[in-house]
């Protein structure tokens, strides 16, 4: 199975800080994999390096085939889908809305709006504005646009935080099924999670670098 | 470019009718103003003043750094921010949304306040309304420019304070241009080279937004 990221001492250095010190990673597609790290430990600027939302300063960098230090950045980032925790879209809009604009700026079908946001059990809040959401129906909101766009790789940033046990289970569930479907997820946590029966490699960060792979 | 304009247009218009920022916050604020400047006058010199036209386009000012802040700040949110990217949108396509969301809710505010500079200012309304396309042209390049400059400082934790020190500068020229069409129309005086002065300068903005906006959003 061919690679669907391969860093090498790849450098991320923001304002003179950096974020990501000469990490060296390959990940094969249609695999999960967790990245685990103390707060500040580099999980979601490893996230944003892969996603192409924060450009890689030294190394090197392919991602679904795209090579980051030529500057295709914005290629790149039509490959992934992002689920972060501080909510994803905008606050004034309603998840309808929300949906919408992301499928017409991605050419995607409108009319499966309605079944995914079934699916993440928030069809009853469709015309609710984002900002009336609760923590873990925003998450859902932004897992609908993950199913709908169906995209190459999947980052996401600490999906856990603040959500309750049925949470937990659906999240594992569609992590589950984008793995089965030939997606790469990747998922970062501080926290210890156990995704049940799905097959996953642990990674664990410090300091801006991979210390540990299991 | 096109579709990705009038579908970023179309979400910050619907963003506005949903939040009434422009609305119940920017628009009362600039009717204000611009009441207190007519106070300022007072009754009797400001129906024999010719500063209207300067005021008014002190007060537009305010109101359209006000709405760049509030039009950056839709997108600045973290999480927002990150999803919005993996979108792939065009830069020049949400450039030219972002400035033509800004556009229109402008242009309605400035039809508000040249109503409030009719009331207040005792502005000629037939001289006022002749003053119109000229506004609009400013109105224009001011979001252009503004647009470009939100950009800019964006990513800064002082956006609010820096944009108008680095905006300003470049908006002067625009707003002495129209300042003197204004009363070109109302007091009389020379007009064309003014609106020269305008057209240039729109499409000069148009150019550069186009042109730089993916480098500002990218820094």
């Amino acid at each position: 199975m061919r690679d669907s990221v391969h860093l090498l001492d790849a450098v991320v250095v923001a304002n003179g800080f950096p974020l990501i010190s000469g990490t060296t990673l390959s990940i094969e597609q249609g695999t999960v994999t967790v990245i685990k790290g103390a707060n500040g430990a580099g999980k979601t600027s490893l996230l944003q390096l892969i996603g192409g939302l924060v450009p890689l300063s030294h190394g090197e960098g392919v991602v679904a085939g795209i090579d980051l230090s030529r500057q295709n950045r914005r290629e790149v980032r039509r490959r992934v889908g992002w689920l972060g925790h501080e909510g994803s879209f905008y606050e004034d809009l309603t998840v309808a809305e929300n949906l919408a604009f992301a499928c017409a700026a991605m050419s995607v079908n409108p009319l499966e709006i309605p079944q995914v946001l079934e699916r993440v059990d928030l069809l009853h809040r469709i015309d609710t504005r984002a900002k009336d959401l609760s923590a873990g129906q925003r998450r859902r909101v932004g897992i609908a646009w993950l199913l709908l766009r169906r995209p190459e790789i999947w980052l996401m940033d600490e999906p856990y935080a603040s959500i309750d046990a049925q949470g937990r289970a659906f999240l594992e569930e569609v992590i589950g099924d984008a793995s089965r479907a030939g997606a790469t997820v990747l998922v970062s946590s501080h926290d210890e999670i156990d995704l049940g029966k799905q097959k996953y490699r642990t990674i664990t960060m410090a300091g801006g670098r991979v210390v540990r792979s299991t | 470019m096109i579709r990705i304009a009038l579908l970023v247009a179309r979400k910050d218009l619907r963003i506005e009718m949903h939040s009434r920022v422009l609305t119940w916050q920017v628009l009362p604020f600039g009717v204000m103003a611009l009441l207190l400047c007519g106070l300022a006058l007072g009754p009797t010199a400001a129906g024999h003043s010719h500063a209207a036209p300067g005021l008014f386009y002190i007060v537009i000012t305010l109101m359209v750094l006000l709405m760049i802040n509030r039009s950056t700040a839709i997108e600045s949110n973290r999480g927002t921010r990150s999803s919005v990217a993996t979108l792939g949108l065009d830069p020049s396509g949400v450039f030219l949304g972002k400035a033509a969301a800004l556009v229109v809710e402008m242009w309605l505010a400035s039809a508000v306040l040249l109503v409030g500079t009719v009331l207040f200012l005792h502005v000629d309304r037939a001289k006022t309304l002749s003053a119109l396309p000229s506004i609009a042209v400013v109105v224009v390049a001011l979001s252009l420019a503004g647009t470009l400059y939100g950009a800019l400082t964006s990513s800064n934790s002082g956006s609010a304070t820096l944009l108008p020190i680095l905006a300003l500068p470049a908006f002067a020229p625009l707003l002495i241009a129209g300042e003197r069409a204004y009363s070109a129309v109302a007091y009389g005086g020379n007009l064309k080279v003014w609106w020269g002065l305008l057209l240039v300068s729109t499409v000069a903005y148009l150019i550069l937004g186009i042109l730089l906006y993916a480098v500002m959003e990218e820094s």
